[in-house]
């Protein structure tokens, strides 16, 4: 039912703007569709998994759930951040193929919520090889700030869970 | 709105009977075969009874005439689901004790149309 | 009222399935057609016919009253319980199951099939009869429809005259004047007369449930004859009834054309149900496997004690709490109720918990039972006499487990009937009886349940096995391997004992399968066997997915469990015990083993490998038959856990077989110690 939301927000006809959640990764702000945000929780140490990136924290307990946890910093390569009290895990909802994920991104902390029109997203630049574009759905300006909006369904997709498959066999291989 | 005790050992049937009786507003008991039909109809007074002929345990035309020889139940209308279009089985009903008959297949309209010749 | 069928649909097709599972076992256990047993049968038949008429399907309907038909003559004793008639009475039960397949899944059934099948049942009840044409018998109530305008029935008359006249017992059978009025009253006008000169004078002949009155009714409107005479329709048989138009001049004393109808127009209250099988909209949803159960009703109620006791418990603690409110001072005393309230909320919980579970438990009589008939149809194939016995059927195991058991069991079944048991003449020869025994049984044992298949047949030849495996290189040429361990190669894939390929087993494909299929539900399977005497393949499952009794360790600063059940034994190493092979790869002897020591810190990535303590703790753990001695640094707890899939928000991960919730709310991962082996040999080989 959520997803049909998703969608009718995403229809121009019926509305020109969607809400967006942002948050601070090393002094940027990035961007998530704000429908997709379950909840949000403070840190706690998650329990690794063994033989994952370094980017898969681990897992933790959301009410008898058991939620891998993505730190976004190290997912883009930026620089690793002590947890912090204001370090947050926000809980995303991630569509795929088969099935929901939920999953929990740290960030450094959050920020805003903005609606954006979809004419005023640009499509993003080419950042070379390093960070994949697809996961990007475009750039914004609010207030004199750029946001980053991101396709989650892209970035914690398949895509994650297949690198994370990839990094595994290569250590096993 | 009345009490129907519906006696059947095929789920479904029961589920349809009862649903379909239930969707008029009245409030149904169920029973699983003809015991169970019994000691369901001694727990409560019911104002209709329906039930099945061919069940296990006690079939639908000893039940009539097990309910026939309760007090409660000397006058009260049941109906007998058959699927036999012929005249034996009706009769046998009736010499039972049954008050009527409703022959399978039927559906939810026929069940309310022959129910409401009971229950008024 | 419009009712949707189909939401009865699935109901019906699920009781249709288990009767047709009983009709199969009863027909097998059918000897000399006792009447019983055939009454059970024909019931079975019986409700699947009146069944698959009101939902709409009709051409099951009519497929199963020929069936029915037969059956009937048979518990009347009117047709014999041949085998031929039996063997008949199974295919029809197949070929049921395959149209009650295509119902559900919106296939066709195979049309020459089902005629086929029909045709024989109609020559087998062999008379001209029609049979199955439930559209004929109810075609036949049709033609007195309520809109039927039979002969001349519909003269367009005024109304209706309609002299009544009960006999005094019609009460007697819930039958009620007044209310046919009611319903006469909606067809048209309707008028009244009351006669009552029928009343006894004396009060002493007056019964009061007696009917002794007698009535003209004058209904005026256009109802037909065959609506009013619809409304006397119970009664008939218990009055004298007279309809007559009202035009016509009513002769008091009449000879009137005869009014009850052919007995066979009395069902008329049942206008033909809805033909096509109603748009059974999006039939897509009737997956294969249904995700619906049935539970024992005993097993609800014991639940529903349970949260009773659950929520007295509860008001004992909200008790206690609002009386250390009030009177602080007496602490000591409230804090020892509280004691007992949460030992008691402890109790609850567990058994709650227990409860739950169990609903999930199906008896495996549920797979057991497709067994007769199978081991009936190969035997009968092959021309061997097997007599098969069930034992245990009412073992419960998971519903999950019980769903994914049916194909391994009955390609181990198949196995023991195709190449277990020998041809009648080869027995004999052996000095055995004609009659080979196949075993199923299910028991539980410990925290297991185990399922045996057992057969008095020719056995296994470890020599051959091991022949084989030698020339499929699955053993090296100078691999000493004891007979139990040769015989557990017949799971590898790949391997086959049988001297011909037969059509119903091939060769040797499946084993592997079947461990796999076992593996996958977290059990084993193991085979004995002795020439000449017979082999017994033993199942062992664990008795839920969900729950496991696990032991808590700590590696590290991190909890781990591990499956109780995988534990061989946890000791402290003895420095001379601990060997290290290539210099690098530490062995555990015990007894006379060497058992690989695994540092679960740097197989997992945490940490690079350390140098094992001189004096360390070791668990040795055993899954598919590969040890490992795990390091650890503490045993903590043994507790049941439930598992949860890392699969739901993330994926497998390697060595880990889910992960479970800890009484603090941590997260504890749950290993996999056949994983773990797996790995640990991959890490070694490349490390060395």
């Amino acid at each position: 039912m959520a997803n049909d939301a998703t969608q009718s927000i995403h229809d121009p006809a019926t509305a020109g703007e969607d809400q967006y959640l942002t948050f601070i990764l090393a002094e940027e702000e990035y961007g998530v569709d704000i429908l997709r945000v379950q909840e949000i929780k403070g840190w706690e140490r998650p329990t690794p998994l063994p033989n994952t990136p370094d980017y898969i924290r681990g897992v933790i307990n959301v009410r008898g759930m058991i939620v891998p946890i993505i730190d976004m910093r190290l997912r883009f390569g930026m620089e690793p951040m002590d947890y912090g009290p204001t370090t947050v895990v926000i809980m995303l909802r991630v569509v795929g193929e088969e099935r929901e994920r939920v999953m929990g991104v740290v960030v450094d902390a959050v920020s805003e919520v903005y609606s954006i029109g979809a004419d005023n997203l640009q499509p993003a630049p080419d950042f070379g090889t390093r960070i994949g574009v697809n996961f990007v759905r475009g750039l914004a300006t609010v207030e004199e700030q750029m946001i980053l909006v991101l396709d989650i369904d892209t970035l914690l997709g398949p895509g994650l869970i297949a690198s994370a498959d990839a990094i595994e066999a290569e250590a096993t291989a | 709105m009345a009490k129907v005790l519906v006696v059947d050992d095929s789920a479904s049937m029961r589920q349809m009977v009862a649903f379909t009786l239930k969707q008029a507003g009245h409030e149904v008991v169920e029973g699983r075969d003809g015991k169970d039909g019994l000691s369901k109809a001694q727990g409560a007074k019911a104002d209709l009874v329906i039930t099945d002929v061919n069940m296990p345990a006690m079939d639908g035309l000893q039940l009539t005439r097990e309910l026939r020889k309760l007090g409660g139940y000397k006058f009260t209308p049941i109906l007998v689901l058959t699927t036999e279009a012929g005249p034996e089985k009706k009769q046998e009903g009736k010499a039972a004790g049954a008050t009527g008959w409703l022959v399978k297949p039927f559906d939810p309209d026929q069940l309310m149309n022959t129910v409401n010749r009971v229950l008024r | 009222m419009s009712i949707d069928m189909a939401q009865f649909i699935d109901a019906f097709l699920e009781e249709s399935f288990e009767g047709l599972e009983r009709m199969e076992t009863e027909l097998l256990a059918l000897d000399g057609g006792d009447p019983e047993t055939l009454n059970t049968i024909f019931r079975c038949a019986h409700s699947i016919k009146g069944g698959a008429g009101t939902f709409g399907f009709g051409a099951i309907s009519g497929f199963t009253h020929g069936v029915e038909t037969l059956l009937d003559r048979m518990r009347n004793g009117e047709q014999e319980a041949a085998p031929e008639t039996v063997n008949l009475l199974l295919r029809a039960v197949d070929t049921l199951r395959a149209q009650l397949h295509a119902a559900r899944d919106g296939g066709e059934a195979d049309a020459a099939e089902v005629a086929e099948v029909r045709t024989l049942i109609e020559a087998h009840l062999g008379d001209a009869a029609p049979t199955g044409r439930p559209a004929d018998n109810h075609g036949v109530a049709d033609s007195g429809g309520a809109d039927a305008p039979a002969d001349g029935n519909r003269t367009g008359p005024r109304g209706w005259r309609i002299h009544f006249q009960p006999y005094a017992d019609l009460m007697r059978t819930g039958n009620d004047p007044l209310r046919m009025f009611e319903v006469l009253e909606e067809l048209g006008t309707l008028s009244v007369h009351c006669e009552t000169d029928r009343l006894p004078d004396n009060a002493d002949a007056f019964d009061p449930e007696d009917c002794h009155l007698a009535w003209t009714l004058e209904l005026e409107g256009d109802a037909t004859r065959d609506q009013v005479q619809e409304v006397f329709e119970w009664v008939e048989d218990e009055s004298d009834l007279l309809i007559e138009p009202l035009d016509a001049v009513s002769e008091p004393t009449t000879e009137a054309p005869p009014l009850t109808p052919e007995p066979a127009e009395m069902g008329a209250t049942t206008p033909r149900p809805p033909e096509a099988p109603a748009a059974r909209g999006g039939s897509g949803n009737r997956g294969a496997e249904s995700s619906s159960m049935r539970v024992n009703a005993g097993k609800i109620d014991a639940l529903i004690d349970m949260v009773g006791e659950l929520v007295i418990t509860q008001s004992m603690l909200t008790d206690i709490s609002d009386q250390l409110e009030e009177d602080p001072s007496k602490i000591e005393a409230q804090i020892e109720r509280l004691r007992t309230g949460l030992g008691e909320l402890e109790r609850n919980t567990r058994e709650l918990q227990e409860s739950v579970m169990s609903i999930r438990m199906v008896p495996i009589a549920q797979v057991f039972n497709r067994f007769p008939r199978l081991v009936h149809d190969i035997s009968g194939q092959l021309g061997k006499q097997i007599e098969l016995t069930l034992k245990g059927e009412y073992t419960e195991v998971d519903k999950t487990v019980m769903e994914h058991l049916g194909d391994p069991l009955v390609h181990l079944v198949r196995n023991a009937v195709d190449h277990g048991i020998e041809m009648p003449d080869e027995r004999a020869a052996a000095g055995k009886p004609e009659t080979g025994q196949v075993t199923l049984e299910a028991f539980h044992r410990g925290g297991n349940v185990v399922i045996e298949i057992r057969d008095d047949g020719k056995g296994m030849d470890a020599d051959r096995i091991l022949a084989k495996a030698r020339d499929a290189g699955l053993v090296g040429p100078n691999q000493h391997l004891d007979r139990h361990e040769i015989l557990q190669l017949v799971f590898e894939p790949g391997l086959s004992t049988a001297d011909q390929v037969s059509d119903l087993s091939g060769r040797g494909v499946g084993m592997d399968v079947v461990k796999k299929n076992i593996r996958g539900l977290g059990g084993n399977v193991e085979l004995e066997s002795e020439p000449g005497k017979g082999s017994r393949l033993t199942i062992r499952l664990p008795l839920t997915l969900s729950i496991m009794d696990g032991q808590l360790l700590k590696i590290g600063d991190e909890t781990f469990v591990i499956p109780l059940i995988a534990i061989v034994e946890s000791l402290q190493t003895l420095p001379e015990s601990v060997k290290q092979a290539f210099g690098k790869l530490p062995l555990y002897r015990l007894r006379d083993e060497y058992i690989p020591i695994v540092d679960l810190a740097a197989l997992f990535g945490r940490t690079e490998p350390s140098p094992l303590p001189e004096r360390a703790l070791l668990v040795v753990a055993e899954a598919d038959d590969q040890r490992v001695a795990l390091r650890v640094d503490d045993l903590l707890g043994q507790q049941q856990v439930v598992i949860k899939t890392l699969e739901t928000n993330f994926r497998k991960v390697p060595g880990t077989a889910g992960a479970t919730i800890l009484g603090d709310g941590q997260v504890a991962l749950i290993l996999d110690i056949a994983g773990i082996a797996r790995m640990a040999s991959g890490r070694d080989t490349r490390a060395a």
